[in-house]
Parts: structure tokens; sequence; C-alpha cells
């Protein structure tokens, strides 16, 4: 927690804005079935709607019947890049939920309990706590029936008024999500976050901690997580038609997709496997179609085959995998970075495929509709690694502008004359879909079988040669295109950190603390994985150390798998490795004694 | 790409069809297959661009090559999923998908339950010769008990699948049987599966003379084997039509899908159930319906303003 001017936030409360905190790291600890994603989905809403920034993490347990679960919001009136090392305020519903995360309460933080439930240890003196009957007095505001439903619409009502957000903007959010369902729910709802509203903890708290209103431009925000972004940007992209099989954290795409295509005239099918998903979206595919497929770890497994015959097919299609902790069934409900390898080289053969990975949530949208021009553009498939931190996560940001970004989708099934060659050694890949008249007379097979120009199997040498460099050539004319990624931070000096995925926002605040400690670091976040965007090694050399931070293990030879393909690409020692393994996002704390340690041991 | 007018329609012929000469070895049952699908496509008048020739990998999976039409040579059990995106996505065009007994009863098994009970609307030949031929000789999920292969020297031990009853159960709206020697009713068969809308499968008993010589004798009269037409209800209120075939009752179809071999060819099953083509053209059509003509953009900026 920031403030705008100095005062810790042990002080004595002053009603000024200008001691108003910056940010906010918020934690409630509970089990799944008390909604506490739901509060945090509000929050994360609301900053959207208060130009202010959020960032949120949650955990949910893998299994139905619930369990621990939390959901961490960060709240911030300037840029917010991660969830936040550390909590400011804990809320804990449970003895289990205080005795597993009062260790993640930074000290001086707030720990607001349940009294109904929770006997903390008061005399620890790092914390401040504040006790309160959550239970008992949501039971009564809600006349007393309603078990212990309603605890964290309770809590909602007490954040709101501890950290002065606008209540009005609030329930005009909860409004429109219980508004929907039926009164009742809706008017226990306000009842719970009402009584929560006016609970009187100001005098228990001691200071104010209300939080500036927020400088991000514009009012055209959004908030939402991931998945939900990537839809919109499959969307955007054109895409009308897919097929998938469910699995952990990817499913929530398809069940939009299944709903949302219909009302563009196209479809989503659920296949009954994973083989079965990625070749029917291969039949929309060679049917003229932007198509989609996705998985996570386990189920891109199952589709490698057919990525292969796309691959040899020259058939665009865009695969998400969503990644979580493998290997195998794994940690179904954690991130992790592990399928980087498996996504560039999984397949059998030399497979040449595009590679993608989005940043944060708002970048799913510009990811897809990369997805989808590059596919289309070189037919070939486009895997977009995603993971479940970001699939997850609910971020606020700018809306993007569809008259600039929105893609028709197009079927082209004009004739084509005696002179049409799918597979010009010296040209793009041009399929005719089923349908199109060959005014010609003779009709295209695809195949998997290597072919010449004109699709027939082949198994001259010569040809497989060529093909075989064609396949690659496509690739190598990509990475012309690629911008090379900027540098953030310090363009030149000791460090240079290297990321993929959801690390870019720990990245940059590690960059920003070690920079204000007097150090020259810089950062550079890499979202063409395959092909790389070339140049690199020009950015590379003006620092002493590149650090790859990636969620992965570290291999036999000590590198994560983003550092193995550097390493292998510019053949530099100055490339190294900070990985983990424990299901976890990286905290800031964790990427700067990670880089630390590679200076200590250089 | 041409931009002339398109000319009228030619009318499609044989010729027209034909494309390179089949690798199979002389004698195969598949080329008989060929010629009948043909002749039907020939008959049917079905526009040339708007057939679709898929297949998986085996011997008889090759088919696609043999056609001129557009195709799609793809891998080995999925042929089905495949022709499920093409069908669902170009509701215009005509799927027709190939393969053999181990691309559709082993590898791709589990793909052919869920093709036929979701009635993708495509038809499905299956040239069935109880062996795997393009990989020389091992046993294939048809194969007979005691079928001596390279994979079984002493003979085949499992149960093998009962192809008609499989097909039968998994739900599929059209199931027939037809011989590679019996070239009038393959393409009786085969009219009668591509005019039915919904899946449609024929199994073809299609010889591989080099691997499995013989191996259906038992059903060609000229080497002494019996050819049983199935008898079909014909509804002419006549006594003995209580004991005919009714192609829509399915206890029917199970029962006669056990019959000892040869067994019956013909149609087993034949019912009129809405395709998913159908139904998912329906929940387009409505979720369309109910945004009044809103552009996709504007489907999208709804569901950003949602995110507010
Ligand atoms: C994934 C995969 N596994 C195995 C093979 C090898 N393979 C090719 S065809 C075939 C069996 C073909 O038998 P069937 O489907 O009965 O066709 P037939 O050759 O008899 O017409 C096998 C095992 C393959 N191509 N791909
Ligand atoms: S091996 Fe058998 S199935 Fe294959 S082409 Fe020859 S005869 Fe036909
Ligand atoms: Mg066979």
């Amino acid at each position: 927690m920031t403030t705008a001017s100095a005062p810790s936030p042990s002080d004595a409360s002053t009603r000024s804005s200008s001691d108003k905190l910056k940010d906010a790291v918020i934690r409630l600890a509970g089990n799944s079935q008390d909604g506490i994603q739901t509060v945090g989905g509000f929050l994360a809403r609301l900053a959207g709607r208060t130009a202010q920034e959020v960032m949120t993490y949650m955990t949910i347990p893998s299994t139905i019947s619930g369990g621990p679960s939390i959901f961490q919001v960060h709240i911030g009136s300037g840029e917010v890049l991660s969830p936040g090392d550390d909590a400011d305020f804990l809320v804990a519903f449970y003895q289990h939920s205080y005795k597993d995360h009062i260790s993640s309460l930074r000290d001086g933080g707030v720990c607001i309990y349940d009294t109904d439930e929770v006997e903390p240890d008061l005399t620890d003196r790092r914390f401040t706590f504040i006790g309160i009957p959550i239970t008992t007095t949501t039971i009564e505001a809600l006349g007393g029936s309603a078990r212990d439903r309603g605890k964290n619409m309770f809590v909602l009502g007490l954040l709101t008024s501890i950290f002065d957000l606008s209540r009005e903007k609030l329930t005009a959010i909860i409004d429109r999500q219980f508004g929907k369902k039926n009164e009742s729910v809706l008017r226990n709802a306000m009842l719970a976050f009402d009584a929560g509203y006016s609970y009187p903890i100001s005098e228990s708290l001691g200071r104010d901690y209300g939080i500036a209103p927020g400088t991000m431009e514009g009012d055209h925000r959004i908030a939402t997580d991931g998945n939900q972004m990537m839809t919109c940007g499959l969307l955007a992209a054109g895409v009308r038609y897919g097929a998938g099989y469910p699995i952990t954290p990817w499913s929530p795409i398809m069940e939009s997709l299944r709903s949302e295509l219909p009302k563009y005239g196209g479809l989503f099918v659920q296949g009954e496997d994973e083989l079965a998903a990625v070749s029917i979206a291969l039949g929309m595919a060679y049917s003229g179609h932007l198509a989609v497929t996705g998985s996570s770890g386990p189920g891109l497994s199952l589709k490698m085959e057919a990525l292969s015959y796309a691959v040899m097919a020259e058939l665009p299609l865009i695969v998400i995998n969503v990644q979580r902790g493998g290997p195998s069934t794994g940690l179904p409900t954690s991130v992790e970075q592990s399928d980087l390898l498996q996504a560039i080289y999984g397949s059998h053969g030399d497979a040449p495929r595009v590679v993608l990975a989005p940043q944060d949530v708002e970048d799913c949208f510009y990811i897809a509709l990369e997805a989808g021009r590059i596919a289309r553009k070189y037919s070939v498939p486009v895997i977009i690694l995603s993971d479940q931190a970001i699939s997850s996560r609910i971020e606020a940001f700018a809306e993007p502008n569809l008259d600039e970004f929105m893609v028709e989708a197009e079927l082209d099934i004009a004739p084509r004359d005696e002179s049409f060659k799918p597979y010009p050694l010296d040209g793009l890949t041009r399929h005719a879909p089923p349908g199109t008249p060959l005014t010609g007379g003779i009709y295209p097979v695809v195949t998997g079988l290597e072919h010449d120009e004109w699709g027939h199997p082949t198994a001259n040498p010569e040809l497989h040669q060529k093909m075989t460099a064609r396949r690659r050539n496509k690739l190598i004319a990509l990475a012309e295109e690629i911008a090379e990624p900027e540098i953030y931070g310090d363009a030149e000096g000791d460090s240079l950190l290297v990321g993929w995925g959801s690390t870019y926002g720990p990245i940059r605040e590690a960059v920003d603390r070690m920079r204000s400690n007097g150090e020259k670091v810089g950062a550079m976040q890499i979202r063409h994985l395959n092909p790389l965007p070339n140049g690199l090694d020009k950015s590379f050399a003006r620092f002493s150390r590149v650090a790859v931070i990636e969620i992965n293990g570290s291999g036999l030879y000590g590198c994560g798998q983003l550092a193995t393909l550097l390493r292998a690409r510019y053949c530099d020692p100055r490339i190294q490795s900070v990985t983990k393994t424990d299901g976890l996002a990286f905290k800031i704390r964790e990427i700067v004694a990670g880089v630390e340690n590679l200076k200590n041991n250089a | 790409m041409s931009t002339a007018a398109p000319s009228p329609p030619e009318k499609l012929t044989k010729k027209m069809l034909t494309a390179d000469h089949p690798t199979w070895c002389p004698g195969c049952g598949d080329f008989a297959v060929l010629a009948a699908f043909y002749k039907v496509l020939e008959k049917l008048q079905i526009p040339h661009e708007k057939i679709v020739t898929i297949a998986g990998i085996g011997c008889s999976s090759r088919f696609p090559y043999f056609v001129n039409s557009h195709g799609l040579h793809y891998i080995h059990g999925r042929a089905l999923p495949l022709a499920t995106g093409i069908s669902l996505s170009r509701p215009d065009v005509h799927v027709f998908a190939f393969g053999g007994d181990g691309d559709g009863f082993s590898i791709g098994g589990n793909h052919l339950d869920h093709c036929a009970r979701k009635n993708v609307n495509l038809t499905y030949v299956i040239m069935d010769n109880s062996v795997y031929g393009l990989t020389k000789m091992q046993t294939s999920p048809t194969s007979p008990i005691g079928y001596k292969s390279k994979t079984d020297p002493t003979g085949a031990i499992d149960q093998p699948v009962n192809p008609m009853r499989k097909l039968v159960a998994s739900g599929a709206s059209f199931v027939a049987r037809t011989h590679a020697s019996q070239v009038k009713h393959m393409m009786e068969m085969f009219e009668r599966a591509i005019k039915h809308p919904g899946f449609s499968v024929v199994e073809v008993l299609s010889e591989c003379v080099i691997f499995y010589p013989g191996a259906f004798d038992n059903s060609i009269p000229r080497k002494g084997g019996e050819f049983e037409v199935i008898d079909e209800r014909k509804w002419d209120e006549t006594s003995e039509d209580e004991s005919r075939h009714d192609v829509t009752d399915f206890s029917a179809a199970m029962r006669l899908s056990e019959e000892a071999s040869p067994g019956k060819f013909g149609t087993y099953y034949e019912v009129d159930r809405p395709s998913k083509n159908v139904l998912e053209q329906k929940w387009i059509d409505d979720s369309k319906a109910k945004l009044g003509g809103a552009s996709d953009k504007e489907v999208l900026q709804a569901r950003f303003n949602q995110m507010k």
C-alpha cells in the first residue's frame, strides 16, 4: 500500500484527499461457496467504472464441493501491474482462512475477521485486528432466516465504506447482476450490503483508507477476465466456427463461444474428445472459415497429430492453450508456463507453427486478432499460450475500438481457373474450399502426404526438401514483420528481464523496484514465441545479463523453456534462467531475489 | 481466380469424376465401390463443385485421390469429425466419407458412435475387408476368430465387432449393408444413403485379394455362398407384409444384426430424426432473430457494454 503523500497507515486519520491511498491490496479468504469471487468481480468492475486500475487473483479448489478459496484484489488510482505480493487487508471468514493467510498480510496490515468463526492470536503485534460478527450481523440484516448467505455482500459493504468507494456506482453494478435473477435475491443482497456499509468500523480503523480517484484515461473502460477477453478477440478476429472439449481452465472460452457464435451466424461444437475437436475445427478451416479449437495441456497433447497434419496441409487454425500445472492432470487450477516447448515442438516431423502469448487480460483480445491475421495470411496453425492466471483474473482497461479492429468473416469460393496451385513454391498458400468451381475441371485433394505444388502426393526427395523449406520459410518471413519488443526501463545496463505471458506485470514491477534501488535494469516481454522476433540479440548485447523469468522447471541443464530457446538461438551464455514451479504467480520479491541470485553466482 | 461469369452447369459425367488411376491391387474389391460411387453421383447430378470426398488412412481411405472432386485425405481414424466440421459449417456441400474397418471400427470407433448419435448430415461408406490392408495384414476389429494374421499368427482370439449391431446401436439414422460384388445393390444402397437427411452409413464387404482372399465367399453366389437381401415392409396391407422387415423398427434391426454369417444385405434401419445441422441452424436462426438484425460489431459492442 502506497500513499499519495507520506503518512503510514498507522498515522491518525485526517480526511483530506491529499493523503488518500494510491492503492491497496485486499485478500478475502473463505470457502468457494461463500461467493467471494462475486465480491471480487464487483470490486473489479467498479474500478473499471471509476478510472481506477485493478488486478485480481483468485484460487478456487478443483473440487466442486467447495473448499478454501481466496480472492485478492489490487485496486489503485494509477497503473496496477500485479495482484500484489502482500495484502494490506485480510478478511478472514474462517479459522482456516485466518491460519493459512495471515502470513500473506504485510507488517502493519489490517486483519478483519468474523468473530463468529475466528479466534486470532491477538498478541501478534505486527497486525491490527478488527473483529466483526460477520455471520450474525448478516443473518440479522436478512431477517434471521437466510443461514449464512450474504456474508460476501456484507463484506463488500464494509470494504466500500473503508475504502470510500462509490456506493452509488457499486449498487448500480449489483443491481444489474442480481436484478436479472429476481427481486428477492437483489433485496437480500442490498440488505446485507447496507448492513456492512453502515457498520461502524471507522472508529476501530484509526485512519482513513479512502483510495484516491483514478487517473486512468477515458470513460470507455471495461473490466473482465482473460478467458472472456480471448473470446471477444476471437469474435472480433472473424472467427465464426470452432470445436472443443471441456477442461479447466479452458472451458469458459468454449462455453462463451458456444452461446455467442450463433448470434454471429456461426457455431461452436462440443466434440467427443480433443482429437475430434481439433478435427472438427480443421474441417471448418478446410471449408474456408477461420476456425478455433482449444484446450489445456493434456488436451493440447491429444491434438498434436492433427496439428502436424495442419502444418503439412497448410490449413489455418487458431489453437488456444490455457496452460495449467503439469505434467499430466498436474495442478488443474494452478498457473504454470510449461507447455511452451510442447506448443512449438510437440508434433511429429518438422512441423513449424506459430506460437503467441498474451501478456495480460487486455492483450488476450489483441493476441487473438494477431493470431487470426497470421493464420489467414500464412495458412498455418497458430497456438495461443494463455495461462490459468490470465484466464481467471480480472483487470480493468480501455475498451477496444471495434471500428478499428472488427474483422469481417468472409468465405471465398469464387471460381479458380486452371492456373490454381495451392502450394506455389514461390508464393503464399491459397486453398480452394469446397464449393469453389475449378474452371479447369481438376479438383484439389488436400493431403497429409508430402505433395507437390498442386497438392499431388509425391515422395520425390527434392520436393520433400523444398516443401519442408517452404513450410519453414513462411515462419521466417513472418519473423520479418514482427516488431522488436520494446524495452521497459533502462535500455542498457546490468540486467534485462525477459518474460512471456502472465509474468508481464510482476516483471515490470520488479524492474521499477530494482531501478528505485539505483540499479540499471530493463524488461522485455515476448509475445511472439515462434517465430521469435528478429534482432533480440542487439538488445541483449546492451546488458551484462539477460534473466529469463518463467513459471516452469529449470530443466536438466539449468534453463527454463524460453531460456532454452533463446540460448539455442543466440548461443549467448549471458542468457540465464529464473524459474519456479510452486503453482503460484511470481511475486515481485521473488523476481528481484532471482535476479539478485544470478548476479551473486556470476 | 477467374472473374468470368459462371457458365451454365455442365452435366456431371463419370469422366469428369475420374481422377488418377487407383493404386489398389488388381482385383481389390474397392474398385467396384469407386465405380458404383461414380455412377450414383452421375445419376443424382450433384453439382461438381459441391461434392466433397473425405477419408482417413488405409488402402480404402485412398479413395479421395481417385475421385475428381474437392477432397481431403486426413489422418487415421478421424475422417468423421473432420467431415462433421465441413458438414456443419458448409450446409451447401455434400460430404462423403470413406474408410476401412480399422479406420472406422478401431481407431475411429468412438468418433463413429458420436457422429451417428448427433446425426450429422453426411454419408459414410465403410469398406470392410476384415483386415488391415495398407499396413499389410494385421488383425482388424472385424477379423473373425481364428483368422491368421501377422499379429495373430496362430489365429485371431478376440471377439470381433459386429458392424451392423454397432451401427444400429450407435443411433445412426440410416444403416445399410451391401457387397462390393453386387454393384446394382451397392448403387441402390448408396443412392438411398445419399438421399437420407442426416447421418447415413453403409458397410460394404470389400475383399482384400492379397491379405484376406475369400473372406466373403459365403455371401458370393458364384462361389457357393448366399446373397440374401432384406425383404422390406411395403405397407401394402397384405398379410405377408407383417413378416417383412420394418426399417423404422429399432429392435427388428438389432435382431437382424444378430443373424449368423453371412447375414442379410440391405437397409437395416432408416428413420427421420432431425439432423444436428437442422437443430444447430434453428439455434442460429433463433439467436439472430432475437437480435433484430444487429451487425456482428454491434453484438460484440453490446458484450463490452456488459463489462462496464
Ligand atoms: C495414428 C496412426 N496409427 C497407425 C497408422 C498406420 N495405419 C495406417 S492404415 C492402418 C490400418 C488400415 O486398415 P483399414 O482401416 O481396415 O484399411 P484398409 O487398408 O484395410 O483398407 C494403420 C494401422 C497410421 N497411419 N496412423
Ligand atoms: S492390399 Fe488388399 S485392400 Fe489394399 S489395395 Fe491390395 S487388395 Fe485392396
Ligand atoms: Mg481393412
